[in-house]
């Protein structure tokens, strides 16, 4: 986006830029800026950078010096979180939960948003409406019945409960944005293939869904950090059974049970272990997480 | 052209419709009848005692210290986070040398960009544990810093004096990127003639901070507060992660209040219930109050 203007700048001769005041300042004011934002900048990566060193230290070292490098790699931490403490079998289980949620959260919300926003009914105002007043609402104030309602439903401590739950609490903010991005769609194509012989659902399956992809995607990506995320639904509903949990119960119960065998190596492996997946995510789909995450604040 | 809807209409809707109406409305509005009994659980039995948990959250005292926790963390995290974030966005977006074309970004401030979002794309829990580690009193990033520079340094998280606010700087933390880019989105949508015109007129940064971006930017600035508001309200997983409300309650949100009163140790539904009503109301009242207060002419550029 700048990176015209930045060639532009670079290459301009410096001689011309130091012989007026103003500029001068503004070369000054350059430099001022890479400061600060390199501070910053630090102060990201540090912690991060600092997790994934530690998880390659042996636990002396860790205790001696928290800023030296490791001396040999040690990956033995990284076998003992991923087996020991069991963070493979939580991060697979993680991955099968999202999995299952994402698809029930993209297939429920499409069509609802589709309805919403390409049919006429009687009632069709005070239904949406029902969904999207579900983003006003903090999840904690149902977190009580909702225990209760799962239990009733003989799912409590499974994973087709959690699956259902995040796809219930997924829906407001989908179907609204769907909706919106249904709309708009242009009118004609679907009036063409209407035209051509074509059937409600054919439109919607053939036609409308192609057309949607971007939004699909944005959305997707937003539902998908979000239920991977997720740690105060499986928190209430997935206690017992240490077998089914995900991967945030997973660490967490790392970090505890760190505080008394005093293994701080298992507990960065087990953490990067967590974050390498994100960070790759993030790195592969950079442009579509950062403007589908925003486009969910600004709508 | 419509004909032969309804069985779409049906099929599609149904679903979402059932799913929603059973996980997410039939709760919601289970919470405000509960919140008038004094249910205790794992029984059936529950006597409505009408607004009497209520009239308790008044006089508790520990729900008190909560709030006021919520309450600092409502004043400062959204001030704190929305100007890091407008200081640092102005910077990617303006702080470049000033060539032929004008106001100009810095250079590498994709590559910053990139850096800054990332803690959005993490997992709280991954946050608040990765932090707890940088804050430990022996081989944390930080205590070994200050010791390295032959200072002291407090416990951080193990002292009440300092625990809250170590907390409070990770929420911040966490959330600056997010907003860096946000605000540098729709500050690319302003045109740079005005911020030429502006620099030529001889404004200090500071004074087009004030003066220029925030009037530009408000409608993006106020849906980042209400956003910030929200988070500032909840706080629960850090706070439960990080220091579980202590050292001496010193740390303690309503979220967590309402989370022990439910699944700690004894189990009064009714009461947290009633304490995740309070937080309903709160919340709403802020996000209105907010919009309300802060309501201002729409500026388009044409």
């Amino acid at each position: 986006m700048t990176t015209l203007d930045d060639v532009a700048a670079v290459t301009a001769p410096a001689a011309r830029t130091a012989d007026r005041p103003v500029r001068r300042e503004l070369g000054v004011a350059n430099a001022f800026s890479h400061g600060f934002l390199l501070v910053w900048a630090a102060l990201t990566v540090l912690p991060l950078v600092w997790m994934f060193l530690s998880s390659f230290k042996s636990n002396g070292e860790i205790l001696a010096d928290p800023w030296g490098l490791p001396e040999t790699l040690h990956w033995d931490n990284w076998a003992r979180a991923w087996t020991e403490a069991h963070i493979g079998r939580y991060f697979l289980n993680s991955l099968v939960v999202v999995a299952g949620s994402v698809s029930l959260t993209m297939l429920t919300g499409a069509t609802a948003a589709y309805v919403f926003a390409r049919y006429e009914f009687r009632g069709r105002q005070f239904v949406y409406y029902l969904f999207v007043g579900g983003l006003m609402f903090p999840v904690f104030l149902a977190l009580v019945p909702l225990f209760f309602v799962v239990r009733n439903a003989g799912l409590f401590g499974t994973w087709t409960g959690l699956i259902l739950v995040y796809a219930a609490y997924s829906l407001p903010f989908t179907v609204f944005f769907l909706t919106a991005f249904f709309r708009t769609l242009p009118t004609t194509v679907a009036e063409a293939a209407m035209v051509d012989g074509c059937g409600h659902f054919r439109l919607f399956f053939r036609v409308m869904l192609p057309m949607a992809r971007p939004g699909l995607i944005s959305v997707a990506i937003f539902n998908f950090l979000s239920h991977w995320n997720q740690f105060l639904l499986p928190q209430v509903l997935m206690q017992g059974d240490e077998s089914k949990w995900v991967l945030a119960q997973g660490l967490f119960a790392l970090s505890v049970s760190q505080g008394y065998a005093g293994d701080y190596a298992r507990l960065f492996a087990g953490l990067s272990i967590a974050v390498l997946p994100v960070l790759a995510v993030y790195v592969a789909f950079q442009r579509q997480v950062q403007s589908g995450l925003t486009a969910g604040q600004l709508k | 052209m419509r004909h032969g809807k309804y069985p779409l209409i049906v099929t599609f809707l149904v679903p979402p419709v059932l799913l929603y109406v059973v996980f997410v409305v039939s709760p919601y509005l289970q919470a405000f009848q509960i919140s008038t009994t004094d249910w205790l659980g794992y029984s059936a039995e529950a006597d409505s005692v009408g607004l009497a948990n209520f009239r308790a959250l008044w006089r508790d005292d520990y729900v008190w210290n909560a709030l006021k926790n919520n309450a600092i963390l409502l004043a400062l995290v959204p001030v704190l986070t929305i100007l890091l974030g407008l200081f640092f966005a102005t910077m990617l977006n303006m702080g470049g040398r000033r060539g032929r074309a004008g106001v100009t970004g810095v250079r590498g401030s994709a590559l910053y960009r990139t850096v800054y979002f990332f803690p959005q794309v993490l997992s709280v829990v991954i946050i608040a544990l990765l932090w707890k580690e940088v804050y430990h009193p022996n081989k944390g990033l930080l205590t070994s810093a200050l010791h390295a520079l032959g200072l002291g340094s407090p416990t951080w998280l193990g002292d009440p004096r300092t625990a809250f606010w170590c907390v409070l700087a990770v929420m911040v933390w966490s959330n600056v990127g997010f907003y860096v880019v946000l605000f540098g989105a729709a500050m690319s949508a302003v045109p740079k003639e005005i911020y030429e015109a502006v620099m030529l007129d001889g404004a200090s940064r500071l004074t087009t901070l004030r003066r220029v971006t925030l009037p530009l930017l408000w409608d993006t600035v106020q849906v980042a507060w209400v956003y910030l508001a929200i988070f500032a309200l909840d706080g629960f997983i850090l706070v439960q992660l990080m220091t579980n409300g202590g050292p001496n309650f010193s740390t303690d949100v309503i979220g967590v209040r309402m989370y022990d009163t439910a699944f700690g140790s004894e189990t009064k539904f009714g009461y947290a219930s009633a304490i995740g009503v309070v937080m309903f109301f709160l919340t709403l009242s802020v996000a209105v109050l907010s919009l309300r207060l802060g309501r201002r002419d729409r500026i388009e550029y044409s």
